[in-house]
């Protein structure tokens, strides 16, 4: 394939990287970000206010810890209100990440080299979040590890037949593969920014943490090997995540939960809007770092196309929901879709169609995918719409189930709206910190990607013959 | 020719075909006892230090069958032997609701087991090593190839290697204190 030699406009596409950069250019423009760059008035404005947010958290936890989960609005017949459906909706961002650094590794698309850092650092960063929902909805937080199996004087066990437990399994190796992931990606950077600075403290941390790392081509070899196999891995256990998540609500005879189509559906969902967050992020740090170089034209658009065909693999999961609910015939099923269209929530309801549907066909029209501005929009659009649908299987299902004695209704309260916005500030405050402390874009990966390294030289078995 | 105070010699290079085709020269005037360093990974390099095989795709395997294999007896041990719960008559070794959990253990297993086989193979962590004594070396992250031949090796002399590695189009030739 021919690289690019300028910035193409019209009909060819934008290339991976602006050409005209070396290896010397891009080790010094990303790890500069770090080491030289003054903190800027932009940045402590921004870290300042997720930091508050982040305190508001504190409290808003410490008076859950204290009070207990009654401060929430979950009583029944609610018993999984907005915790649960943050939980879906974090750990659906982060799979992005994943499918960014191992599926696209594995299908061989080079443009995902400069995107893929911080795309993992977001997938930390939202499991985390959503890690914590579970956690804070356990009642007695401190008890947590009863959850794994050890061996106890309670002579118990945790129950194996239960998604919960499957679930506990799945994100907590999610979280696990993710970060080492993620790290092995950093060590040759570490080892860079040893190299690149001059201050003595600062060589001595990125020197621990590359744990002398020298870029011997007998390492790199393992790497690669040990790179791929994870990636390898990565992916079915993307996949399973989401999977074994949905398996909370299908395995269950709630009406709306207990169908087949939710784990592929769920996964879908989960892609959609996490390259929705991976734009949110993408468009103003390409732009405030000045690395629109590497995160080029071509990574938003492509990133558009993908949230455009994940969001056809939900609309199709809705339009077969309907087709079940009506094929079926089940009355509780037939009820419920009754209930979604003209039930209490049916407001919310025609504002997920809305904002997941309706508003991010816009996509299809190139002047709008490729307009920044735009794109950011339908973006935050579609994390809205993502998050609206978590509430709409959650709470409609749940407050109308079988028994009209049974029905309610579900209020969060103040607790419950401060711990989703906190959870937003924690994980804003974290890629704040993480674009000054760790090289945004991988450097090692991004030299792969310019002429220079191309290898022209015949292969060995050819020089012999 | 073992020379104690003197861990090897060091060509650097300023681009990846130089540094090929002085790797492959290397090797071929019978040094086996050398490395290169390159900033980004080069698959051909490594071919031409002679260096064609690794093993953490087995440590990978050996990891994800213990965790298979773990995770499976726990989950059976439990529900049929440690703690069973007759529900209905049920079958207690109920195998298909055990399989996620073994799944998801084959893959933290392996995954964790592919990253610290790496890091293992690899000898890191490694606080000191020779190739940092020499200032240039610092570039290896950056914009140059480097080429190791190490005193151990038994074609190594002083002189005879260093005029050798001169003759590769090297930009720099340096010694390297142990």
């Amino acid at each position: 394939m021919a690289r690019p030699t300028e910035v193409e406009i019209g009909e060819q596409k934008a290339p991976v990287i602006i050409p005209g950069q070396t290896f010397a250019s891009i080790t010094d423009k990303i790890a500069s970000i770090v080491l030289r760059r003054p903190i800027t008035n932009g940045w402590l404005f921004g870290m300042a206010i997720c930091f508050l947010i982040l305190q508001w958290f504190l409290l808003a936890v410490c008076w859950l810890f204290y009070k207990g989960v009654g401060v929430w609005g979950v009583n029944i017949p609610i018993g999984w209100g907005f915790a649960i459906v943050n939980f879906v909706w974090w750990i659906g961002i982060g799979h992005a990440g994943t499918l960014i650094s191992a599926i696209l590794l594995l299908v061989r698309q080079s443009w995902r080299n400069s995107i893929n850092r911080f795309a993992e650092a977001m997938t930390l960063f939202a499991v985390a979040c959503a890690g914590m929902f579970p956690l804070l909805h356990l009642g007695r937080p401190w008890l947590f590890y009863w959850l794994f199996p050890y061996s106890n004087t309670m002579t118990y066990w945790p129950n194996f037949r239960s998604p919960l437990v499957w679930d506990v399994f799945a994100v907590s190796t999610y979280l696990t593969i993710s970060l080492v992931f993620w790290f092995i990606g950093l060590i040759p950077d570490l080892a860079s920014m040893r190299d690149q600075t001059e201050n003595k403290a600062l060589k001595f941390v990125f020197g621990s943490l590359a744990m002398g790392w020298r870029n011997s081509v007998r390492h790199w070899n393992r790497y690669e090997t040990a790179y791929l196999l994870l990636a390898g891995l990565a992916t079915p256990l993307v996949l399973s995540v989401h999977t074994v998540v949905s398996f909370d609500f299908s395995v269950g005879i709630v009406p709306g939960w207990h169908t087949t189509i939710f784990p592929p559906y769920f996964v879908a969902g989960a892609i959609y809007s996490g390259f929705a967050m991976v734009l949110v992020l993408a468009i103003p740090i390409r732009k405030f770092y000045d690395i629109t170089a590497y995160i080029t034209d071509r990574h938003l658009e492509n990133s558009a196309m993908v949230m455009l065909a994940t969001g056809w693999i939900v609309a199709y999961g809705y339009a077969i929901e309907a087709f079940v609910n009506w094929f079926g015939g089940d009355p509780y099923e037939t009820f419920l879709r009754w209930n979604r269209l003209h039930g209490p929530y049916s407001f919310w309801y025609y504002a997920l169609l809305f904002t997941n549907l309706i508003v991010p066909q816009l996509l299809w029209v190139r002047r709008i995918r490729t307009n920044h501005l735009w794109l950011f929009l339908i973006s935050l659009d579609v994390l809205v719409g993502m998050w609206l649908e978590r509430f709409i299987i959650v709470v409609v299902s749940l407050t109308r189930d079988f028994m009209p004695s049974a029905f309610g209704r579900y209020y969060p309260t103040w607790d419950d709206w401060s711990i989703l916005l906190g959870t937003l500030g924690f994980f804003a405050a974290c890629m704040f910190l993480f674009l000054r402390v760790l090289p945004a874009v991988s450097i090692s990966e991004l030299k792969t990607l310019i002429p220079q390294a191309e290898v022209t030289v015949p292969h060995e078995e050819e020089v012999h013959s | 020719m073992m020379d104690p105070a003197t861990f090897g010699l060091m060509a650097e290079f300023d681009n990846v075909n130089d540094a090929i085709i002085a790797a492959r020269r290397t090797y071929a005037a019978g040094y086996r006892k050398l490395d290169a360093y390159s900033p980004f990974p080069v698959e051909e390099l490594s071919e031409a230090i002679g260096f064609h095989k690794n093993g953490v795709a087995l440590v990978c395997l050996i990891g994800g069958l213990l965790g298979c294999t773990a995770a499976y007896v726990l989950q059976w041990w439990i529900n049929t032997i440690s703690y069973p719960i007759n529900i209905g008559g049920r079958p207690l070794h109920s195998w298909p609701s055990f399989v996620i959990v073994t799944f998801e253990m084959t893959i933290l297993f392996s995954g964790l087991s592919a990253v610290f086989g790496m890091l293992a193979l690899n000898g890191l962590p490694m606080p000191y090593h020779p190739v940092f004594n020499v200032p240039r070396f610092e570039l290896a992250s950056k914009d140059r190839f480097f080429l190791v031949i190490f005193s151990s090796d038994r074609n190594y002399d002083p002189i005879r290697t260093r005029q050798f590695l001169e003759g590769l189009n090297a930009i720099s030739v340096a010694e390297v204190p142990s």
